[in-house]
């Protein structure tokens, strides 16, 4: 089922590899923190990793270049992912991101554009990406740009309204350069998604909306790579939902909406290290 | 004199014109008939963005199109603009920066027979609480006009609030001129107060201090078009030259131009104030007059309290003594 005629075993490999940096990353800066998101950011890292080291046609030099494929973060709260990606991908140092969360640095508690080089939209208020998304889309619809915008949602963002105006107008306005990718981890801050508010069946839902359906495993690259080419092709807005685990990699904290929001302590912090450096992904 | 046009048409009418040389701006609607911009797309096709009724998505999407580097028009009711949508203004806009131009039409008691609902009577005091916004509304069909150009150069968070309803011309096309921020003297009868007003009221204002001035007190009239940034010289000025002010808007007395107008007076050149607007009540169906009578806000209701405004004055000025003896 492989297309290897876009992506080769040794981007797989590649990919990989650099996941596992990118999750040290995330610990590393919310334990400097000592706050953050690192179960949303977790569940999302191999999809981050495919798009910033493979499938964005992005160029960090020129962080506004105006045919760029936007990425949209409209789960702002897992920004560590994203700055993790941005810093690696020479977007800027990787020194900065010890500066998560300070008073005056680039790296604020969510995303804000106008502060770090490489965001496309400030964001952090759940649920309202994807309608950026969609302004974004239909701009280059308008101009006839060929760049593809990517909007990260939580599974628990879709219990807002406002996904669904905006999965009703890209529909509509058949914005086929706009990818919505949900992060289905099961869990939002007090517990599991289907006890605080049932969103499945999502693909149904979608599908109802006018959008093409991708379902995939978010934590296996292959898929990624395959799913994200194919959103491409399409004639349709397509969504892929991917099955993830909040706090993939790390044991203790995967499946506990209790690391939704919580930064590690000392002995935490190096128990998470050794099992990422242990390759514990896929 | 032209045709009477209410604010919100002169807006539109003036955009559509604009837009024929003008290629550089696109507009988004959320299907209602705000200021005759709906026809847009069919005159310009492309350049018109339906969102359907889903104001926030419209602000939001508009945000991604002005974050492309689009100068975005979006366009519905002051009171969908402000409050449903209150927060994609604020975060997706204003905190980002973006150039986007929130136009909120039928603002004030003045939707008439739509009543509460529609009425957008908080619309000011929630869009100047924003950083990087800047507020504005013309006083009638020849300032709106203007402002529809200045509107178009202008980069940044805007918003414009404009009233349903045809109002008299009160300036001069030939000579009317609009500046960001600058207060606009209209009539200078005197120093025994100011009148600072922003908006349709304007009128009624004029028409308070002519009945003032056959009465032997003689106001200063100034249109604070741009209610944020306010200008802080010319209520100082006010203040200073003529030791009495008072507000009058179509927007409650909570939060709009009369609190923004107290802020600095309070602060920098204490002088009685006098804020007239909706009471702390909202809108209701009927005759737009009847109901601004209701509020205070008629011609009448200006006069009484300019001259209850006056006695404020001169007794804070006069010394006891004096006062004992004062006639007036």
């Amino acid at each position: 089922m492989v297309n290897h005629y876009y992506f080769t075993e040794r981007d797989v490999y590649r990919l990989e590899k650099q996941a596992i940096q990118i999750r040290e990353d995330i610990i590393s800066m919310i334990y400097k923190a000592k706050a953050g998101h690192p179960g949303g950011s977790l569940s999302a890292v191999e999809m981050v990793t495919a798009l910033y080291f493979h499938v964005l046609n992005i160029d960090p030099c020129h962080p506004d270049w105006a045919d760029r494929d936007r990425f949209v973060l409209s789960k702002g709260h897992a920004c560590p992912v994203m700055y993790a990606a941005l810093a690696r991908r020479g977007y800027f140092k990787p020194t900065y991101l010890d500066t998560l969360r300070e008073y005056h640095s680039i790296l604020q508690g969510h995303p804000d554009m106008n502060k770090t080089p490489g965001v496309d939209m400030s964001t952090g208020s759940l649920g309202n990406g994807l309608s950026v998304g969609v302004g974004m889309a239909m701009s280059g619809k308008l101009h006839k740009q060929d760049y593809m915008t990517y909007v990260l949602l939580g599974d628990g963002e879709t219990q807002e309204g406002l996904v669904w105006e905006a999965a009703m107008a890209a529909a509509h306005h058949n914005l086929k350069n706009l990818v919505a990718i949900v992060d289905c981890n099961g869990v939002q801050i007090n517990g599991w998604t289907n006890d605080v508010m049932t969103v499945e069946p999502l693909a149904d839902k979608w599908r109802a909306f006018g959008w093409r359906v991708i379902e995939i495993n978010g934590h296996d690259m292959k898929e990624i790579l395959t799913a994200l080419h194919t959103a491409k092709t399409m004639c349709h807005p397509t969504v892929i939902l991917m099955r993830t685990v909040k706090g993939k990699g790390i044991s203790f904290m995967e499946d506990d909406s209790k690391w939704h929001g919580a930064a590690p302590n000392d002995d935490e912090m190096i128990k998470s290290i050794c099992e990422i450096k242990k390759g514990g992904v896929v | 004199m032209g045709k009477v046009l209410a604010t919100r048409m002169a807006f539109g009418q003036e955009l559509m014109k604009i837009a024929k040389t003008n290629e550089n701006f696109v507009v988004c609607s959320a299907d209602t008939k705000t200021c005759g911009i709906e026809k847009f797309g069919q005159v310009f096709p492309g350049r018109e963005f339906s969102f359907g009724i889903a104001e926030q998505n419209l602000v939001a999407g508009a945000a991604g199109l002005a974050s492309c580097g689009n100068k975005v028009f979006l366009a519905t009711f002051a009171v969908f603009a402000s409050m449903r949508a209150c927060e994609q203004v604020r975060t997706f806009i204003c905190y980002p920066k973006l150039n986007v131009t929130v136009i909120g039409t039928h603002a004030g008691l003045q939707v008439g027979g739509d009543g509460a609902t529609h009425a957008a009577i908080e619309d000011v005091a929630i869009m100047r609480s924003f950083p990087n916004m800047t507020v504005v509304q013309p006083a009638d069909a020849i300032s709106s006009k203007a402002l529809a150009h200045a509107a178009v150069e202008f980069t940044g968070p805007l918003y414009i609030r404009l009233h349903r309803n045809p109002v008299a011309d009160f300036y001069n096309p030939e000579t009317y001129v609009f500046e960001w921020g600058k207060a606009n003297t209209v009539v200078d009868y005197g120093t025994d107060m100011t009148f600072i007003v922003s908006g349709i009221l304007l009128k009624k204002a004029v028409d308070a201090a002519n009945i003032l001035r056959e009465q032997g007190i003689y106001v200063r009239v100034i249109d604070m078009s741009t209610i944020k940034p306010l200008d802080e010289n010319a209520i100082l000025k006010a203040a200073k030259e003529t030791g009495a002010i008072m507000t009058i808007e179509d927007h409650t007395i909570y939060g709009g131009l009369g609190s923004a107008v107290s802020e600095v007076v309070v602060q920098k050149c204490l002088v009685p104030m006098e804020i007239v607007g909706i009471q702390d009540r909202f809108g209701e169906s009927g005759d737009t007059e009847l109901i601004y009578k209701d509020h205070n806000m008629d011609v009448d209701s200006i006069v009484f309290k300019a001259k209850n405004l006056f006695q404020r004055k001169r007794s804070v000025t006069l010394s006891p003594h004096e006062l004992r003896n004062d006639t007036v």
